[in-house]
């Protein structure tokens, strides 16, 4: 008895709070976005806004049934609760529903279920189980290959139905093998072959290559560290160079054709207000039309006549932005930056290597979301259809974040209890 | 075994989440705040400004006949910036038009702006657009505008009326209250009471939604404004004056134009040939327009105003009344006549000699007006013929000629007097009566329109004042503009003389050798002369100018009736049925109205007669 109380004395309430703002925030966009004047029931399940309210309720049951399973139950069966979801992500790609071109539902009934996004919990906790095991360092190459195979075989299956946006998300999880010990280079380099890969597209190969040698040259001649190891500078320019050179390539070959559209659009290189430029056109205007207070709840022109395409789901940020304002907008990014901080904090403090791996999981992929989503609907980063979470309409990715959330909540919660 | 501690790594992971906001928070600070574009493209997007067009006033007649009204048509307007996705095979049978013109017209329109509405297909029937409003739904960027359309009732007064059509760039650069695909008043009265006929336009702002469909009007309808009908216009026209003078001008080339003598409104104006003022509205305008262009006949001409004769022997009053004030000549002057030995002008006519005014009006002797025009010109009063001549010129002036008379007339000219000036200059100076001798009987450099010398007999009607020839009678709800035409102008002869040709003018019909002594009617004391203009180009002009009843006159007109021979043949009867008709409302000369109305003298035109 005094255990259990315990566990709820000892739940993060401030988290709880945070999400419970979020969601209710959310709801009230979804009704603004998809109301009309018909002016039907809050309840009524053929508006989109009734669903998400039975998904909310259904997601408050979730919640507080991870708070009553023993802790011990998702680091103990990580594994089999990972596996069981590579099990479906294969099942949907053979069995599922396409929906918009992507081949990621399962139908049951009236309702379609997305396992890609359940399956983020699942990568989460079995790479914190993973990460946790005794005799883990990050430095060995089996660690390394492993913990890259859990997280890219679920992106991979993902990819496979062509859900790229979902897909993307699993890099997240390099955060938390940097934070469990990764060489910090990854990113740095990671950020080289971006910078690499967006001015190839922007300037001439040729250009980029003469940089690269100037460079280069400029820090022979300066450094004489770089001197010294003069046979690594020229390896390292090497690779930048073939790198360059298979930019062109994979772009021409790899990418599709709107995958391509809309990463020109992004760099300015094509403008298509009507094409792929339109929905982010649309959200920049909707966004932008809100001012510093806004227009007001439901009141907002281009949201109540659904101007911006998919407005209740992956740019529901706009309704927020259009009528609510900067206020409005300024309000919500807090409440996120607050939210996820603060699991990053929670998250620290565990005992259990695993409550904290999975915390930063946690964290990681909540931060992937709100930046990728809110950057695409700032035309800040390029249309990558994902979710806001807790705010954007959908089953699914409620349950799956409020799932993902709290059985975090619950390892923090028992985590006094953790020798 | 050595385990690194990571965790200072937090301060980079939650230093990075933190900038990521920033950013956030500075780009949405500017998109928001900072930028006004966004506000702008926000509007753009959900409002459309529908322009209310308000009903163009009515036009109509002195006794209230509707002549002009309108008729609702609808104009599809298109947004080339919202098109997408549409079917474009079901749009074009929809409309009844072919790729190819749906692929112009849209390219047309994106060239005018992609954002702004454009006219796509102009003036849609109220019947065929019943069918393309339900479906208009299915093709976002295309909406409807209500345009109205003239209708004219009667197919009559078409040069008068005049008609509406499409703004040109000039008129749009002149005036900002259009806007392209406006209509504006083209010609005639249309032209003249745009101002009032037009309204005032008005704007009611909607909001749309994505698949344009109006969603409500903006701030309840704080922003719109209500359009203005155009105000309506009465004309003096008499519809059914001018619809019988039409009948009777069928096939014959001339004009009629018929004046209240007591207002100086006009009561019918006619130019024929003719056409059906329905031909220039709506889409078959500018095709019909061609048609009527291209005509050898000159339809598109209005006669009234802008043929210009010589006036013949209906000239003979004038040169009698002038001679009269000027005491050249007194009733009672007799001049001979040697009929056609007579010099320097001979007489055509046969008649006693020697003979007096009187005598000399009814039947057109040309020897007296010879005479008299001599006398006003060698008068002892004058030191010589070209001071003589001036006293002339400025009596002919007041009656009306040589210049336009600047009403609500459409396309006047202003006809031709020659000045003492112009005969210096043709005959170095030397000349004198005999030189310009064809000036006693209206013929050579003189030239006169139809309406002027109907204002002639409304001045000899009204003893020697007369209200400028006019169209319109009153505007409604505005007396400032109704009165515009009333000042009464004085000739500058005195009225016991117009005494003396009137009662010459009687004798024209009722007199014993009198030239209109066939269409005297018992009931109506008519007053008249002939005139029989000779012309280069073919057979003679017949001119006939009257006015009726004597003694209370209330129609004062001219007939010419082109190639078509004597004053007397075709011209007189004319007038006199119109008279007739006028003052009776019904025509009891059968006979006479089934001659008139079956001579067809463009098929079958008199010979020219052998000099």
């Amino acid at each position: 008895m005094q255990r259990r109380e315990n566990i709820i004395g000892n739940i993060d309430w401030l988290t709880v709070f945070l999400y419970a703002i979020l969601v209710f925030f959310g709801w009230l966009s979804i009704y603004s976005a998809s109301s009309d004047e018909t002016g039907r029931s809050v309840f009524d399940l053929s508006v989109r806004y009734g669903k998400q309210l039975l998904w909310i309720a259904m997601a408050v049951v979730l919640a507080m049934i991870i708070l009553i399973i023993d802790a011990k139950f998702f680091s103990t069966f990580a594994f089999w609760i990972y596996f069981l979801f590579i099990f479906t992500l294969i099942a949907v790609l053979l069995f599922g529903k396409t929906v918009a071109g992507s081949r990621s539902w399962f139908q049951i009934g009236s309702f379609a279920i997305q396992p890609a996004e359940f399956a983020k919990f699942a990568t989460a906790l079995a790479l914190a189980r993973y990460l946790s095991l005794l005799n883990i360092d990050m430095r060995s190459l089996k660690t390394k290959i492993i913990a890259t195979t859990i997280i890219l075989l679920p992106a991979l299956l993902i990819f496979m139905q062509n859900d790229t946006g979902s897909a993307l998300v699993y890099f997240a999880f390099a955060v938390v093998l940097y934070r469990e010990g990764l060489s910090g280079a990854i990113f740095i380099i990671g950020l080289i072959m971006a910078l690499l890969f967006i001015t190839t597209l922007l300037f001439s190969k040729l250009y980029v290559l003469a940089a690269l040698v100037v460079i280069i040259l400029s820090g022979l001649v300066l450094f004489k560290r770089i001197r010294k190891s003069w046979k690594l500078t020229v390896l390292v320019f090497t690779i930048a160079a073939a790198f360059v050179l298979s930019v062109n390539f994979a772009f021409e070959h790899v990418l599709e054709p709107h995958q391509k559209t809309r990463i020109n659009v992004l760099l300015g290189i094509e403008k298509d207000p009507r094409g792929a430029g339109y929905n982010v056109n649309q959200s920049m205007i909707a966004i932008g039309s809100g001012g510093l207070t806004g227009k007001g709840f439901r009141k907002g022109m281009l949201t109540q006549y659904q101007f911006v395409p998919e407005q209740s789901t992956d740019f529901i940020f706009c309704t927020v932005g259009e009528e609510w304002g900067f206020a409005g907008v300024l309000v919500v990014i807090l409440l996120f930056i607050t939210l996820i901080v603060r699991i990053v904090l929670l998250a620290e403090r565990q005992r259990s290597k695993f409550s904290r791996i999975y915390g930063y999981g946690v964290a990681s992929i909540l931060f992937f979301h709100f930046a990728v989503n809110i950057g695409m609907t700032t035309g800040l980063a390029p249309v990558v259809g994902i979710p806001l979470p807790f705010f954007s309409y959908g089953g699914s990715s409620l349950w799956a974040f409020t799932i993902l959330l709290f059985i975090f909540i619950k390892q923090d919660a028992n985590r006094l209890n953790v020798l | 075994m050595y385990v690194r501690d990571f965790s200072r790594r937090k301060y980079i992971i939650i230093g990075v989440i933190i900038l990521i906001a920033v950013i956030f928070l500075i780009r949405l600070f500017y998109l928001q705040v900072i930028e006004n574009r966004f506000k702008l493209s926000a509007d753009n997007i959900v409002l459309r400004n529908i322009r209310q067009y308000p009903p163009r006033g009515r036009i109509y007649d002195r006794h209230g006949q509707l002549l002009v009204y309108n008729e609702a048509a609808y104009d599809l307007m298109v947004i080339p910036g919202q098109v997408k996705n549409i079917d474009t095979s079901t749009f074009c049978r929809l409309l009844g038009i072919d790729s190819i013109t749906f692929i112009k017209q849209l390219n047309k329109a994106t060239k005018y702006s992609r954002f702004r509405p454009s006219v796509f297909v102009k003036q849609i029937s109220k019947e065929d657009f019943g069918k393309i409003q339900e479906k208009l739904y299915l093709f976002p960027g295309f909406y409807a505008q209500t345009r109205t359309l003239r209708h004219y009732p009667m197919p009559i007064a078409s040069h008068l009326l005049g008609n509406i059509g499409e703004v040109s760039q000039r008129e749009l650069d002149r005036d900002p209250f259009y806007k392209a695909g406006d209509y504006i008043g083209k010609s005639g009265i249309e032209k003249y009471y745009e101002k009032y006929l037009r309204g005032k336009k008005g704007m009611r702002i909607v909001e749309v939604d994505v698949y344009n469909r109006e969603k409500g009007s903006y701030k309840n309808g704080k922003y719109d404004t209500l359009a203005i009908p155009g105000k309506n216009i009465k004309l003096g026209l008499d519809a059914g004056l001018q619809s019988y003078g039409e009948q009777l001008m069928k096939n014959k080339k001339g004009s009629i134009v018929a004046i209240d003598p007591k207002t100086g409104e006009i009561l019918a104006m006619i130019s024929s040939p003719s056409f059906d003022p329905n031909m220039l509205v709506g889409r078959e305008r500018s095709k019909n327009f061609t048609r009527l262009m291209n005509d050898t006949l000159q339809p598109l001409l209005n006669r009234a105003t802008m043929g210009t004769y010589p006036p013949g022997s209906t000239f003979k009053l004038v040169n009698a009344l002038i001679a009269l004030q000027e005491k050249a000549i007194t009733p009672h002057t007799m001049f001979t006549c040697q009929g056609k030995l007579s010099r320097p002008i001979k007489c055509t006519h046969t008649h006693v000699s020697p003979l007096d005014l009187n005598e000399a009006i009814k039947q057109s002797c040309n020897s007296y007006f010879w005479k008299t025009f001599k006398s006003i010109l060698d008068n002892p009063k004058y030191k010589n013929s070209h001071q003589g001549y001036q006293a002339w010129y400025i009596h002919v002036i007041n009656f009306g000629f040589g210049h336009k008379f600047n009403t609500d007339i459409p396309y006047e000219v202003p006809g031709n007097i020659p000045s003492k000036e112009y005969f210096d200059k043709i005959y170095h100076g030397v000349w004198n009566a005999l030189t310009v001798r064809s000036l006693a009987i209206g013929q050579g450099e003189i030239l006169v329109t139809p309406v002027q010398l109907a204002n002639l007999v409304a001045i000899i009607a009204n003893e020697g004042e007369y209200y400028p020839p006019h169209l319109m009678v009153s505007v409604e709800g505005d007396s400032k503009d109704s009165l515009k035409f009333h000042t009464l102008k004085a000739t500058t002869v005195n009225t016991k003389n117009f005494k003396i040709v009137r009662k010459a003018m009687l004798d024209v019909f009722e007199g014993e050798h009198g030239t209109a002594r066939f269409y005297k009617m018992d009931s109506i004391k008519q007053c008249g002369k002939t005139g029989t203009v000779q012309n280069p180009f073919g057979a003679d002009h017949s001119i006939f100018i009257a006015f009726a009843p004597m003694d209370d006159p209330k129609i004062a007109l001219s007939v010419i009736v082109e190639n078509s021979g004597y004053g007397s043949t075709w011209a007189a009867p004319i007038a006199s049925l119109m008279i007739e008709k006028y003052l009776t409302g019904r025509v009891k000369r059968k006979k006479l109205e089934k001659r008139m109305l079956d001579g067809d003298l463009i098929k079958n035109p008199p010979k020219v007669k052998e000099e």
